[in-house]
């Protein structure tokens, strides 16, 4: 039995909670972080980059295959070959380098890193249950950053052949025929790098469009290249249950059965509002979620929460945001929520990146928007990559220009995503976006054109 | 087509020239019969020029606050048929420098915020203007643009900075495209900050240039008149009014259908009684011939502040009017020249003046006299004063009378008797009515 004491008490070391604790730590604020598992959380260890890495494998096997197929740009393979488990074991090195490198900048920052299970006593004392001891941490400020778990539906429970998005990145050999139940981000992400490693790969979407918080308009070439990888899309359509290795399904065409070796359920992720003993404290909620206030207090006093935790959109980058915010207010600065845009990212095949509104949104929002598009099909750079599917949007304000939405789909324009979040954080108009040089030739220069094509003066289309 | 000139019609006897103080036509545009043109403004009155035919406004020959003499061509029309302009265009054009010059010698008086300016030549806009030399240029519009609840504009770092100094930026004016928030801005709202919505005290340093026009230069050069050429002396005195006031709310209580009595019929009828015995004060000095002219009949002007100016209607022979008829006349001018229907005779041909601004009174004034005449009875505001009756203090109405002479042609002697006579007869008022 350990007794510490604190003036910050970080609970979760993932991209919220650890970003919170470093920024403390540099503050000169006497800070603990407590995680159960490993430091990074979902984003470093079964969520953004190890999908990422599959990713990464997935397109580079699909152009060996493209390439073994005779390609036009001269380069002749023999047939490839994948090694899953050679993948995964390469994808959890770079897992391990980056939650090392965690822990490596929280004790750089003073940070004191307990390993165990949370609980709170009460608003100021949360208990520690590691493996072989037990620490009672006292502390003036708590930040619950416990982040969200998959989604589990009740008629196909985790186990055995029915996976989450953390078995699937485990996964040591190619599945023959993986059956997926949502085609939100994360099931088309999975699906598609399944389908380019060889899987015969079906969907299953309960609405009746891929990518429902995305506008059609962006996820048609996505829906596209989908049907190019001869993935099966079933819209409309209700997964019931799983039996004798295959996904009972109810669309359209009536009730049937998919044949599937795995069935990997991405319906959504819930905030992880149990097992840490929140019923010792009185939080208001907001639905599933931890109500929060603008400066991320929740109703007790002294106690922050950040992150998936406490709403949409559960991002990483999100809770990055609000926890160097809420080292800042412990450390006694002024600072309140006051972010423009959160960039949100489909690393698809094309990928999409929207930050801002869309022209629906916009309007929704009343705001009288003025909006156009410049295709990748007439980017110089996007010829040369044999990359021509998609394009880049503007959405701005009548009137003064005021951008508030850029999206993009498109070959690799997740990186995009810097320039649009940049821009509508600086508040700029049209003009400002239009009258700086974009480097030739660079997929960027379509940011540049779309801003000169809603002000109706493009000049390559 | 033709042309058709119009020139300045003789808007009133002995009147040679005319202000104009506004135009209702614009180049261009077409005019029916009647149609009024333009207006101007002699000594005393505002006439307006109607068109004598039908065509379009070709030309335009004064700017407003120009003098205009009667007779020369404000305006050229372009009718069907042959016209009546003879002359060419060049002739009016060159007829109207030499005009100017003649009228307006001295340079126009533009009141800048307290401070006098000069300004060379009247063909300055007359609509006031701001001029914001000083102003900080991010009073952009664009700050009060904002919608409600929509968040301020600005970037990551200006925003971190105003959080930091405890501002909100809701509170500054961006001046940035599309209302962003500069760094400039925030500089500016420290210095200065925004007085609309912090309610705080600012310095503001506009400048509001009216162009001195119509009744008001009237008014200026009448006042500028009198005060440079008369030495005024002014002698004040206390008036216990217990008596009058007490005589007045009778009268009043039984006055029927008759007009109220105000303090003015009582005052006008006191001077009548105190100028037959000084007649001297009745008079106009045309000091330019070096002669006075003292009036049987007395003309009180009685100075009116009205929507339209200060304006001095005309009761005519006092001397011959009983209180009542005082009292009636007085409130009917009083309506017209707040009506703005002084006839010309009504405001002219005054010999004596009252001034006063009732409750607004003050207890002194150096009144300025009404060049050429020579005295001008001021009345300050009525009050109930304790005052010794020679064993104890009693509560009384008291009231000072201000008065101004031209001391070139009045005696500090004869004043004091004029205004020491008028107190006499104001505090036993009986002595008003009582025949000679």
């Amino acid at each position: 039995m350990q007794n510490l004491s604190c003036k910050l008490l970080v609970i979760g070391a993932g991209p919220g909670g650890y970003v919170c604790a470093i920024r403390a730590g540099q503050l000169g604020v006497d800070t603990i972080i407590v995680e159960a598992t490993a430091d990074g959380g979902t984003c470093l260890n079964v969520g953004c980059i190890p999908s990422k890495a599959l990713i990464h494998v997935a397109n580079e096997y699909e152009k060996a295959n493209h390439f073994a197929a005779g390609s036009p740009i001269g380069i002749e393979v023999s047939a490839p070959a994948i090694d899953l488990k050679k993948t995964v074991s390469w994808k959890d090195g770079i897992v391990s380098r980056l939650t090392g490198g965690v822990g490596a900048l929280l004790k750089k920052n003073k940070v004191r890193s307990v390993r165990g299970r949370a609980t709170f006593v009460d608003g100021k004392t949360v208990t520690v249950t590691g493996n072989d001891e037990q620490t009672t941490i006292r502390a003036e400020n708590v930040v619950i950053a416990t982040g969200s778990l998959p989604v589990e539906l009740p008629f196909l429970p985790f186990g055995g052949d029915v996976i989450s998005s953390t078995e699937a990145l485990d996964l040591q050999q190619v599945p023959e025929h993986i059956a997926i139940v949502g085609a939100g981000y994360i099931g088309l992400e999975m699906g598609t790098a399944f389908a380019k490693i060889g899987a015969k790969v079906s969907i299953v979407e309960a609405t009746d469009r891929i990518l429902p918080t995305y506008d059609s308009e962006l996820t048609k070439p996505v829906a596209k290249r989908l049907k190019a990888l001869g993935v099966d899309v079933h819209l409309s359509t209700k997964a019931t249950g799983a039996k004798d290795g295959a996904l009972q399904i109810d669309g359209p065409d009536g009730a049937m059965s998919i044949p599937a070796s795995k069935i990997l359920v991405t319906v959504g992720r819930r905030p992880s509002t149990e097992g840490w003993g929140r019923e010792n404290l009185v939080l208001d909620m907001d639905g599933p979620f931890i109500k929060i206030d603008e400066k991320c207090r929740t109703a007790m006093s002294g106690i922050y929460a950040i992150g998936d935790v406490t709403g949409e959109p559960m991002l990483a980058h999100r809770a990055m945001a609000q926890g160097e915010m809420v080292a800042e207010i412990i450390a006694g600065h002024p600072r309140q929520w006051d972010k423009r845009a959160i960039p949100a990212i489909c690393f698809t095949d094309p990928e999409i990146v929207s930050a801002g509104m869309s022209p629906a949104e916009a309007e929704a929002a009343g705001y009288d928007v003025e909006t156009a598009i410049f295709p990748f099909a007439a980017n110089g750079r996007a010829m040369t990559m044999e990359s021509e599917a998609g394009f880049v949007r503007a959405v701005a304000r009548k009137g003064d220009h005021l951008i508030v939405g850029l999206q993009a789909v498109g070959g690799g324009v997740a990186e995009l995503s810097a320039s649009f979040g940049l821009a509508i954080e600086m508040g700029a108009t049209l003009e400002d976006v239009a009258g700086t040089i974009h480097a030739h030739p660079t997929q960027g220069e379509a940011l540049q054109e779309a801003a000169l094509r809603t002000l109706g003066a493009a000049l390559h289309i | 087509m033709g042309h058709h000139v119009i020139k300045l019609p003789d808007v009133g006897e002995g009147v040679a020239e005319a202000e104009l103080v506004e135009w209702l036509v614009e180049d261009g545009q077409n005019v029916r019969e009647d149609d009024v043109l333009a207006s101007v403004m002699t000594d005393k009155a505002t006439v307006e020029i109607p068109s004598p035919v039908e065509g379009k406004v070709i030309w335009r020959g004064a700017t407003i606050g120009e003098i205009v003499a009667v007779g020369a061509p404000i305006i050229r029309l372009e009718v069907d048929g042959e016209g009546n302009a003879t002359d060419t265009d060049t002739e009016i054009e060159a007829a109207k420098p030499a005009k100017e010059e003649k009228h307006q010698p001295e340079p126009k008086q533009i009141v800048s915020n307290g401070a006098i300016a000069s300004e060379t030549q009247g063909t300055a806009p007359v609509q006031p203007k701001v001029k914001g030399a000083n102003t900080p240029p991010q009073a952009a519009p664009s700050g009060t643009m904002r919608a409600e609840g929509e968040a301020p504009l600005a970037s990551p770092a200006v925003r971190k900075r105003a959080m930091d100094n405890g501002v909100d930026l809701r509170r500054v004016p961006g001046s940035g495209p599309a209302g962003r928030i500069t760094h400039e801005d925030l500089d500016a709202y420290f210095q200065n900050p925004s007085p609309s919505v912090s309610g705080g005290r600012a310095p503001d340093t506009s400048v509001l240039e009216t162009q001195v026009i119509g009744m008001r230069r009237k008014i200026a050069e009448k006042m500028a008149t009198s005060k440079s050429r008369i030495p005024h002396i002014t002698y004040v005195e206390e008036i216990d009014v217990t008596a009058l006031e007490e005589l007045r709310r009778k009268l009043n209580a039984e006055r029927g259908e008759r007009a109220k009595l105000t303090f003015l019929p009582f005052l006008m009828r006191a001077m009548a009684r105190a100028i037959s015995e000084q007649p001297q004060l009745n008079a106009l000095f045309d000091d330019d011939a070096g002669i006075i002219r003292q009036y049987g009949g007395m003309h009180m002007g009685v100075a009116a502040q009205t929507d339209n100016g200060l304006l001095v209607p005309v009761i005519r022979h006092v001397e011959a009017r009983g209180l009542w008829e005082c009292a009636s006349e007085v409130a009917r001018l009083a309506e017209a020249a707040r009506l703005g229907r002084c006839s010309r005779d009504e405001l002219t041909g005054s010999t004596i003046t009252i001034t006063s601004l009732g409750a607004m009174g003050g207890i002194v004034t150096t009144p300025v006299i009404n060049y050429p005449e020579v005295a001008i009875v001021g009345v300050n505001k009525m009050q109930t004063l304790p005052r010794w009756d020679g064993t104890q203090f009693i509560p009384r109405k008291v009231m000072n009378l201000s008065s101004s002479f031209d001391h070139r042609v009045i005696d500090g002697w004869d004043a004091a008797v004029f205004v020491q006579k008028i107190k006499s007869l104001l505090e036993t008022p009986a002595t008003i009515f009582i025949e000679d």
